[in-house]
């Protein structure tokens, strides 16, 4: 059963007027001619709306309970996975999932947030909002694929670390900034995925990488729309605004140059069909690892660094800087 | 100003209240009303409670670095608006006035000189201008910072006041800490040592990146760093936060900082540190 969002539903009325035309007397030649008006309404309709989303209903799509997470991803993309657990210092964190895989007949590590399946997973799972742990473990695996040789790949979607007490007495801020540091110098090829909610430095802890895709409708800010707009509007309904102004979608970072490439997702979004997501996914996550697959490691950090060394927004009079983004 | 052009109706209202604020100081950790000139003869410190006051860029470099050392670089690099971001303002006032109230184009100063003789390349944030929050130029004048000490073999000290990236500007101030820390890792193949004091308060996304990557942190006494602000998880997890929650003191009992450092004595133990970090290698 599809769970409807707020903004559908005027979709949902006329998926039910169908539902209910073809359970009633489906075999008469009108009432089968007036189905097919509706679903050829039902699919303008649905055209007409997804292609012009604004920013807060594609926030509410990137957080879609359907959406697919690191966990299905898993069982769509690759083969033999084993998940290895542990920070060997404090415990196991379950908003962060990790590994090691195929995907096309090389190994590769697999990292990356789990929001959870379910009430009871969710709560396990912390609702995808790690403690430091999580990252010491991400890190722990990177490390490890480094060593055996392994390109590393994360699943980036949460809504942010986790603001709790025992995440600021362990550290959680040196936990983040350790990540950044080591996945900058890591000597192995890093593809990053931002499948739903890229929140914050919670997310980026895991999306230091050669290349950042991301998917259509998901998200990735410096703050939720909902923290922002309590901050800056001193009211937090008026995270629709904030979501719009803070430029969060794929298209935007892209035009930004934080994001390499966007993947499209199904009509609806990628939890209308999550096979058809995987495979669109799959098929740009293989172009780009083999890319880098065939480049020199060492020119690959210095590519790497130079990236990220660019991403400004900064004027200096004296001297035209190419070094640094234009404003467009 | 004048004198002259200062007698405005709501100072006039609150006449009473200025001479206490002119004259006296409430210190913000032990509520104490102290006597104005006492804190400035004690290098802004609460004489109650040790709480170190926020310091300017030029005071800070004052209590710092050796006389006339100091040159500043790059002073010119200025914020733009990316995102042509609004709120309740459009961001660009927001600059234009935090540029007019402290006479610098962003958060960071950034530039050279020199503590005991050490000569070394430095950072100091400003809280006054945004709550010292880490845009494009913070970051880009860190990575610059950061740059010319890689080119001259010499140690990078940063002195933080923030709290976090700023929001203006969206995702290009979340990169601004994979840039920086992408900087600090340079700077650590390179072996040249990286100093860091957090001053009251650090949170954010600077905590989560420079902040927290020094081969040494200080903290000065009573200040707050953290990831999440207290009223953030005071509001998640529904309870009072324990007495102290945060605060240097806390961090270093929690093994997350080196050790606290009175401003009376951060002079002669960043150039002692400094001496055993980098001396006869």
């Amino acid at each position: 059963m599809r769970d409807f969002l707020e903004f559908e539903k005027p979709l949902k009325e006329l998926a039910d007027r169908i539902d209910k035309l073809t359970k009633s007397e489906p075999d008469k030649p009108a009432v089968q001619r007036l189905i097919r008006i509706l679903k050829t309404r039902l699919a303008r309709m649905e055209h007409d709306l997804y292609s012009s989303l604004t920013p807060w209903q594609r926030t509410q799509l990137a957080r879609h309970p359907q959406r697919p997470s690191i966990v299905r991803y898993v069982n769509l993309l690759f083969r033999d996975f084993i998940e290895l657990h542990g920070d060997r210092t404090f415990g196991d964190d379950h908003a962060i999932v990790g590994g090691f895989a195929s995907f096309e007949g090389r190994t590769v590590c697999v990292i990356g947030h789990e929001k959870g399946q379910g009430v009871k997973d969710r709560i396990r799972r912390n609702f995808g909002m790690p403690h430091p742990e999580g990252y010491r473990k991400a890190l722990r695996l990177m490390k490890l694929a480094e060593k055996f040789h392994r390109p590393v790949i994360t699943f980036i979607d949460t809504p942010g670390a986790y603001p709790g007490v025992g995440a600021e007495e362990r550290g959680q801020a040196e936990a983040i900034a350790k990540n950044l540091f080591s996945m900058a110098t890591l000597r192995v090829p890093i593809v990053a995925i931002i499948t739903g909610e890229g929140g914050s430095g919670g997310a980026l802890a895991l999306g230091v990488a050669d290349r950042v895709l991301m998917l259509e409708h998901a998200i990735y800010s410096v703050i939720s729309p909902e923290g922002c707009a309590a901050i800056l509007w001193n009211d937090a309904s008026k995270a629709p605004e904030a979501a719009a102004a803070l430029k969060m979608t794929s298209e935007e970072l892209l035009r930004l140059g934080i994001v390499d490439e966007v993947i499209p997702e199904p009509l609806g979004g990628a939890h209308r069909n999550h096979e058809a997501m995987a495979a669109q996914l799959a098929k740009t996550l293989s172009a780009h690892l083999s890319a880098l697959e065939a480049q020199p490691i060492d020119n690959l950090l210095a590519d790497r660094y130079e990236k990220y060394r660019r991403m400004a927004a900064v004027a200096t009079p004296h001297t035209s800087s190419p070094e640094c983004l234009p404003p467009s | 100003m004048g004198w002259f052009t200062k007698a405005t109706s709501s100072d006039t209202e609150k006449g009473k209240l200025n001479i206490v604020e002119g004259m006296w100081r409430k210190c913000p950790h032990c509520r104490a009303i102290i006597y104005r000139k006492e804190i400035e003869r004690n290098e802004q410190v609460c004489p109650k409670c040790e709480y170190h006051f926020p310091l300017s860029v030029p005071e800070r470099l004052a209590k710092l670095v050796d006389e006339g050392s100091f040159e500043e670089w790059d002073a010119e690099v200025s914020p733009m608006d990316p995102l042509g971001f609004v709120d309740s303002q459009p961001y660009r006032h927001r600059l234009q006035s935090a540029q007019e109230a402290t006479g610098q184009k962003d958060a960071l100063v950034i530039g050279k000189g020199r503590i005991q003789d050490i000569p070394l390349t430095l950072g100091i944030f400003d809280f006054r201008f945004m709550g010292g929050s880490m845009g494009s130029v913070v970051g880009e004048k860190i990575c610059r910072a950061i740059d010319r000490a890689l080119e001259g073999h010499l140690p990078f000290l940063l002195v933080t006041t923030s709290g976090g990236a700023r929001m203006q500007e969206g995702t290009l101030s979340l990169m601004q800490m994979a840039k920086t820390a992408a900087s600090l890792a340079q700077l650590d193949r390179a072996r040249l040592p990286f100093l860091s004091l957090l001053a009251d308060p650090t949170f954010g996304g600077v905590t989560a990146s420079v902040a927290m990557l020094g081969d040494v942190i200080l903290a000065e006494p009573r200040a707050l760093i953290g990831f999440a602000g207290p009223r953030v998880i005071e509001q998640t997890i529904k309870q009072r936060l324990p007495d102290g929650f945060q605060r240097a003191e806390f961090l270093l009992e929690r093994g997350m900082i080196d050790a606290i450092v009175h401003r009376r004595h951060l002079r002669a133990t960043v150039g002692t540190i400094l001496r055993h970090l980098t001396v006869g290698r």
